[in-house]
């Protein structure tokens, strides 16, 4: 799957939020890709940046907050330079997005029939008698029970797991290639999150979509992901295949991170803490953002910050992994 | 749907018979009536007759007795200054103040939520600085001070448009309107701009509020994200989750401009109830004032109707009883 030709390419992402007491980096070189059809999961702690990642590829960050470098690209085509009317056309035919709180993504106004429709005759050369079969169509296709009769409901008549599945009806009913989901079962039960994450999974498999899913939950991404993608204070630390950063993580945070994890067959006193919290965007520490933390801090941690480097199966930012460094 | 309108009657019901109470009360011991209608010479004789005509030697609860009954049957008596039936001069009068109202009101409307979508979408255009600057003057200028400043503009400096009066009217049954004519077209304009202008500062300010806090919300980034154009997304979207409360402001300012009306009027000698009810209240003229008075309550419990029916057109949430899933 990774030596297609990708899909999206994000290169050298910088986002800034002008403020008064100066600019703050949200995002600093961020740089990945998702190959056609394959899912890259992402992760972290609150305020790492996942969700900036997310707005700034469908192009609809908040004001102030502006990309101040580098590029995405879809299909080999900038899309990150594009004017608002230009991107608005690929917003939901080439990129679908799916938000965490389905309670509130719908507008409460509109049945769920006429909001669906509206996606599909905006982006589909279809009338709107068409878009009302379809509408149809692709409620039962995301396990709504009688959809012919509830086409015409409106979101507070639907339960919060029902609500995200016309979410992703709503993602999904222009076809994109791809679909930014960020953490799309967070706000619902959790004795239906694993239901929502299944069909996801599974609709994006059918249809080939390609997926960016945040998400802070390990078990979702073991079973989703093709690969992970581990933030840490607006940046990628370690990239690589799913089972390789699951099980064995190069870069501290990641492992810290995956031990954290409840293991699935065993019971556990006491689950591993990472100690401290993330630093704030305006206080960042100089060298490896990581490095008050670290167990395994050492000198030049605090003096020069590592890129992403090869770290036998995946990719890190940390000076363990490279060769010329000596640790004293 | 019929259920609901009923109970909204009958809740509206205790509020007029409270409304009749106290402006019958209220005016039941205010002036002399019959001094007024008699003039300076007049005999104990004819002073007994009149009282006894107007029913005003019966006790206080028979007179609101009879008051209630006759003004359920649209019937109020003889105004005691013009000694005509109160009916008649009020659906004489009632054209031209409302007219005049849904004119203001129209343009409050139309003028003042396209000016609140505006700056509540481009907050910082100077052209929406504009807007907010200008429509403080419109909300701290009192509605005299606006009048006699457009009269002074427009009808004095200008010339352009008449300074008094309803221009000439069309009769089309028991209705006369200035729709009809130029000139009295060119009557409306000046005063439905002196009543709608505070009506249209608010609206645009309500919009613009409720624009500013709407754009915040998911479904509007979502519906971004879902690639809809800007147009759907603020006008429909947008707009219409803007839109409950607007209705009840608009609807309770309707209620105010009708009210309220008395002092464009007399501003602008417009004949309207507002007018003729300053003058009652100079001759302390009782039934035309309780009949104003009724009506105006009349009209504040019908708009409230009307506002809540609207409310149950644009939410769907609050249609309660409604079976899942439609037919
Ligand atoms: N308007 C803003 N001005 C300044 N900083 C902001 C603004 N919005 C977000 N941030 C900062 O950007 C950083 C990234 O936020 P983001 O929402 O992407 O985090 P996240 O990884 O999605 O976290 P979570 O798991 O809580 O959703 C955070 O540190 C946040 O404080
Ligand atoms: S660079 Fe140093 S501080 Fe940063 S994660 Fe690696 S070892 Fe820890
Ligand atoms: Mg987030």
């Amino acid at each position: 799957m990774s030596n297609a030709a990708p899909l999206l390419q994000v290169r050298n992402l910088r986002v800034e939020f002008p403020t008064r007491r100066g600019t703050l980096v949200a995002l600093d070189d961020v740089s990945f890709e998702i190959a056609p059809g394959e899912v890259l999961g992402v992760v972290g702690e609150s305020g790492a940046g996942k969700s900036m990642t997310g707005a700034a590829i469908i192009g609809l960050l908040e004001p102030p907050g502006r990309i101040a470098g580098g590029q995405i690209l879809l299909d080999g085509r900038r899309i990150d330079n594009l004017r608002y009317e230009e991107m608005r056309r690929i917003r939901g035919k080439e990129i679908g997005a799916i938000f965490q709180d389905p309670l509130t993504t719908l507008n409460p106004l509109y049945t769920v029939g006429r909001q669906l429709a509206e996606t599909m005759t905006t982006h589909l050369p279809i009338g709107p008698a068409e878009a009302r079969r379809r509408a149809i169509e692709w409620l039962e296709l995301v396990g709504i029970p009688a959809a012919a009769q509830r086409i015409d409901s409106y979101p507070h008549e639907f339960s919060g797991g029902m609500r995200q599945r016309v979410v992703i009806a709503l993602a999904l009913c222009a076809e994109p290639r791809l679909i930014v989901a960020d953490e799309p079962t967070t706000a619902l039960d959790v004795s239906i999150q694993a239901q929502v994450i299944a069909l996801l999974k599974r609709l994006a498999r059918e249809k080939g979509t390609a997926m960016m899913l945040v998400t802070h939950d390990m078990g979702v991404i073991a079973e989703t992901a093709d690969r992970v993608a581990v933030m840490y204070a607006g940046r990628i630390v370690e990239i690589g295949p799913v089972r390789e950063v699951v099980k064995h993580a190069n870069h501290p945070y990641s492992a810290g991170l995956m031990a954290s994890i409840p293991p699935l067959d065993r019971r556990v006193e006491r689950l591993a803490q990472i100690d401290g919290a993330m630093p704030r965007l305006s206080a960042i520490p100089e060298g490896c953002a990581y490095n008050p933390r670290c167990p395994q801090v050492f000198e030049k941690c605090r003096r020069q910050r590592p890129e992403l480097m090869d770290a036998a199966t995946t990719r890190a930012a940390c000076w363990l992994f490279d060769t010329e460094t000596d640790r004293e | 749907m019929f259920a609901f309108i009923l109970s909204r009657i009958l809740q509206a019901l205790p509020v007029m018979f409270t409304v009749a109470l106290i402006s019958f009360a209220m005016f039941a011991y205010v002036g002399d009536p019959v001094a007024i209608m008699l003039g300076q010479d007049y005999t104990q004789a004819q002073r007994d007759a009149l009282v006894a005509e107007l029913g005003l030697d019966q006790p206080f609860w028979v007179q609101f007795a009879t008051f209630v009954v006759n003004a359920a049957q649209g019937e109020f008596g003889l105004s005691y200054r013009l000694s005509r039936p109160v009916a008649e001069l009020i659906a004489e009068r009632a054209p031209a103040t409302l007219e005049l109202a849904f004119t203001a009101a129209g343009i409050a409307l139309l003028v003042g939520v396209p000016m609140g979508v505006y700056t509540g979408l481009y907050r910082n255009s100077w052209l929406s600085r504009f807007f907010l600057t200008f429509s403080l003057v419109g909300v701290s200028l009192p509605t005299f001070l606006i009048g006699i400043l457009l009269i002074l503009v427009f009808a004095v400096w200008l010339g352009w448009l008449p300074s008094f009066g309803r221009g000439d009217t069309v009769r089309i049954g028991f209705w006369t309107t200035g729709f009809l004519t130029v000139s009295g077209l060119k009557a409306l304009i000046l005063p439905a701009i002196t009543l709608g202008l505070f009506q249209l500062t608010l609206i645009m300010r309500l919009v613009r509020a409720e624009m500013l806090e709407v754009l915040r919300t998911d479904y509007i980034k979502f519906a971004r994200a879902r690639g809809l154009p800007n147009r759907v997304v603020h006008f429909g979207h947008a707009l219409k989750n803007t839109l409950v409360p607007v209705i009840t402001m608009v609807g309770l300012q309707l209620g105010a401009i009708i009210a309220f009306a008395i002092v464009t009027e007399t501003v602008f000698q417009w004949p309207g109830m507002g007018l003729l009810f300053i003058q009652s209240v100079g001759a302390a003229d009782i039934p035309v004032m309780s009949a104003y008075l009724l009506l105006i309550a009349l009209v504040f419990v019908t708009i409230n109707l009307i506002v809540d029916l609207l409310y149950y057109a644009v939410d769907p949430r609050l249609r309660i009883g409604r079976g899942k899933g439609g037919h």
